[in-house]
């Protein structure tokens, strides 16, 4: 129960209406340190728009999303714009539908990701402009990360290529080598085994578990493929229809008969016994 | 055994041409005829004239419709004929073909320096070959064109870069050459430096003085009107932009007591070298340097101006590009979301894409009335704008090398017609073939879309590489959408 003890997310109460339509309908839930959450459920239950309020790119109707950094601070993710969630807070994120920087090559990729450090080192651009020593180093810098990084997800061969030119499962995979290039705590990813086949899913299991394992990053993920979120997934919460319908352990909450309607339906008896119930 | 695939392929692959359906093509062309004459019935078939006694008369010119017609009937038939009649997976009959894209995209890299060094000696071989009638060459080629290169680099950087459409560019050159045009003119500035420095002290460094000025102003207004509109994207951008331009041209043309109105600012400080003047008296350029004196140094020496103020966007163009700032810029012309995402203030980034845009638009401007001598608001209209963007569009967006090209195609071009004095030989002596400029620039444009829409130079060259610098091809490179 470490998403109890050292949560580094805690959502509260969090509600998010689209007009008449509420998508997520006052959802608690900790994300542990270390852990590796799934968050799952039916299609349409509010998964991708829970992700959107934790990375600030909507603002949440009501709720409370607070985010602990391993040092200490604490940041109230609701509350800031959302470059700052990732420059300051240290929450990165990948998308549903991937979101390269189609024309420019893996390795342009991964430096645009360091963005904001390169900036400060370069003098807000002016000290970058007469070269000055230090920017250099940070540059050097930069792109040693980058290079580790994509060493790490096997495309170190392809770093001078366009990341439009790369099949599905590797723009899935330097998608990701981009937002940890941002040095985040919180890593979320959008359903990252989406259109995977089972050895690219095998493959990326091994890079989740290494990113917690080496760098201690928290992992949120949504993903459809239980093979995944069975087998690496510390801490799995269930949604649906915008509520929180069952949250444990992935062993607990495989055999929550909650879990098992909303995904399978329930037999026909059980209806007319709610009908019945509802109608008293 | 020994297979080829090769005669294998073309065996199965190469089916003859299909035979040419005549009643198809026909009646589709009669149809584009018929178009053209519906076309040409109002707008060429009577002309209205004025006859000696002041009468109106109508006079009929049936002929110039049936030629119009019938040319429209023989292309349309040409095209269905010969271009679009081919066998099925046969590539398409290209204007332009691939070979001589490539060459392009592989000259490129030599393409800067060759070009660099032919500027340079341009205005000296001219001057040489032809003396005093060099002023055309230098003047109405070198200058208008450089001019030009200016304003599509500093727009490929917010255009071609960063993906913003900005259809109001021409108000940043506006605002760069009243600023130059309205400073050196001010009559308390030239007594208080009159008063303190010395006299003629003005009228003599005006220009260098101003130069910077009009590009922090420039850049100043860049950010004044990019805070409130960069929110917005895509189609609203450009309108907001295309007002902001309307609106200076209007602000230039309605502020009588402060721009003068359509009459525009005269007398403007001509250009000195460095406090030097391009006179020809005593302490002139020529007798101080112990040169004939002569009209062309001046131009020359302008020439030289404009060729560093365009070699300054260049330089800083290309390190920008190799900098956080210019790779955020490219970040967000491919994804804006992503680049939120990363943590990159993409308002900021939006504003100094901007700022420095409009920055050398302001250079550009203060350059064109040190130039003129003159400024009036009709230099700085909506056409301008467009010129401005066509060429960065023709060139490729966020190519040098391709802006430069569009630039001689687009201006040198019309200056070109101008020579065409051959052809009033064969249309009669009312022929002017400048007026035909637009239409020009149009077909050019059709044909751009068609056959090139990425322009000239598409790929991308890479801001940062591993092992070698592979170009990116322009079906990757997104165009921007806000």
């Amino acid at each position: 129960m470490r998403w109890l003890n050292d949560p580094v997310l805690t959502v509260e109460h969090l509600t998010m209406r689209f007009g008449g339509l509420t998508a997520v309908n006052d959802l608690s839930f900790q994300a542990g340190r270390g852990d590796i959450t799934a968050l799952i459920g039916p299609n349409g239950a509010g998964k991708t728009t829970v992700f959107n309020c934790i990375t600030g790119f909507y603002k949440p109707t009501e709720g409370m999303l607070t985010l602990r950094q391993k040092s200490g601070p604490q940041f109230l993710l609701e509350r800031m714009p959302d470059f700052q969630i990732n420059w300051k807070a240290k929450v990165a994120r990948t998308f549903q539908n991937i979101r390269l920087f189609q024309g420019m090559t893996l390795l342009e990729n991964l430096m645009v990701a360091q963005h904001n450090g390169l900036m400060i080192a370069s003098g807000f651009t002016f000290g970058g402009l007469v070269g000055l020593p230090s920017f250099r180093a940070k540059e050097k810098a930069a792109l040693a990360t980058a290079k580790d990084w994509l060493e790490r997800v096997g495309l170190i061969d392809r770093a001078d290529e366009p990341a439009g030119g790369l099949a599905y499962g590797e723009q899935r995979r330097l998608e990701i080598a981009r937002a940890m290039c941002t040095g985040p705590e919180l890593l979320c990813l959008d359903e990252p085994a989406a259109g995977l086949n089972p050895k690219e899913s095998a493959e990326l299991n091994a890079l989740l578990r290494g990113i917690r394992k080496e760098l201690g990053t928290s992992i949120l993920l949504i993903e459809h493929d239980m093979s995944v979120v069975m087998e690496i997934s510390d801490h799995v919460v269930v949604l649906d229809y915008g509520t929180k319908i069952s949250d444990g352990t992935a062993t607990e909450v495989k055999t929550d008969p909650r879990v098992v309607a909303a995904y399978l339906g329930v037999p026909d008896e059980e209806v007319e016994a709610v009908e019945m119930e509802v109608a008293r | 055994m020994a297979i080829e695939p090769n005669s294998m392929t073309t065996a199965v692959l190469a089916p003859s041409k299909p035979p040419i359906d005549w009643s198809n093509s026909i009646k589709e062309s009669a149809i584009a005829a018929l178009v053209m004459l519906l076309i040409a019935i109002p707008i060429f078939a009577i002309k209205t004239d004025q006859a000696m006694n002041n009468v109106l008369s109508l006079e009929t010119r049936w002929g110039l419709v049936a030629t119009l017609c019938g040319l429209v009937f023989a292309s349309r038939l040409f095209a269905h004929v010969v271009l679009w009649n081919r066998a099925p997976g046969a590539k398409p009959v290209q204007l332009i073909p691939d070979s001589v894209t490539a060459a392009l995209g592989k000259i490129s890299p030599v393409f800067g320096p060759l070009a660099l060094g032919f500027a340079i000696i341009f205005p000296f071989v001219v001057y040489i070959e032809q003396g005093n009638g060099a002023l055309k060459w230098v003047n109405n080629y070198g200058i208008q064109i450089l001019i030009y290169v200016m304003l599509g680099w500093g727009l490929n950087i917010v255009v071609g870069l960063a993906g913003l459409l900005d259809l109001g560019y021409v108000a940043f050159y506006a605002i760069g050459a009243y600023t130059y045009a309205l400073l050196s003119t001010s009559e308390p500035i030239q007594l208080w430096m009159a008063a303190h420095i010395g006299e003629g002290f003005w009228q003599a460094w005006a220009f260098w003085f101003c130069l910077p000025v009009a590009g922090v102003l420039a850049a100043f207004w860049g950010i004044i009107l990019g805070f409130p509109v960069l929110r917005l994207r895509g189609d609203y951008l450009a309108i907001v932009t295309l007002a902001f331009g309307e609106i200076i041209y209007l602000v230039a043309l309605n502020w009588v007591d402060f721009t003068g109105g359509g009459a525009g600012i005269t007398s403007i400080p001509r250009v000195t070298f460095f406090g030097i003047p391009f006179t020809p008296g005593d302490d002139g350029f020529a007798a101080r340097f112990g040169i004939d004196p002569s009209p062309v140094l001046r131009s020359i020496f302008l020439y030289f101006l404009i060729l560093g103020l365009c070699l300054l966007t260049a330089f800083v163009t290309v390190r920008l590009r190799r900098l956080p700032v210019g790779r955020a810029w490219e970040a967000l012309r491919e994804d804006e979301i992503a680049c939120r995402s990363l943590g990159i203030n993409t308002t900021n980034t939006k504003l100094t894409a901007f700022a420095i845009g409009a920055m050398f638009g302001g250079f550009a401007g203060a350059f064109f009335s040190v130039r003129q001598g003159f400024v009036s608001p009709d230099s700085f209209k909506f056409l301008e704008s467009a010129t401005i963007l066509a060429i960065v569009v023709l060139g490729g967006m966020g190519s040098l090398v391709g802006v430069v090209l569009a630039s001689i195609a687009i201006v040198g071009g019309t200056e070109l017609l101008r020579e065409l004095d051959f052809l009033k030989q064969v249309f009669g002596d009312d022929f002017d073939p400048t007026q035909y400029r637009m239409l020009l620039v149009g077909l050019a444009m059709v044909l751009m879309m068609l056959w090139k829409p990425r322009g000239l130079i598409s790929t991308r060259e890479p801001s940062v590489f591993l092992k070698e610098r592979k170009a990116v091809s322009g079906s990757l490179v997104k165009e921007g959408h806000g």
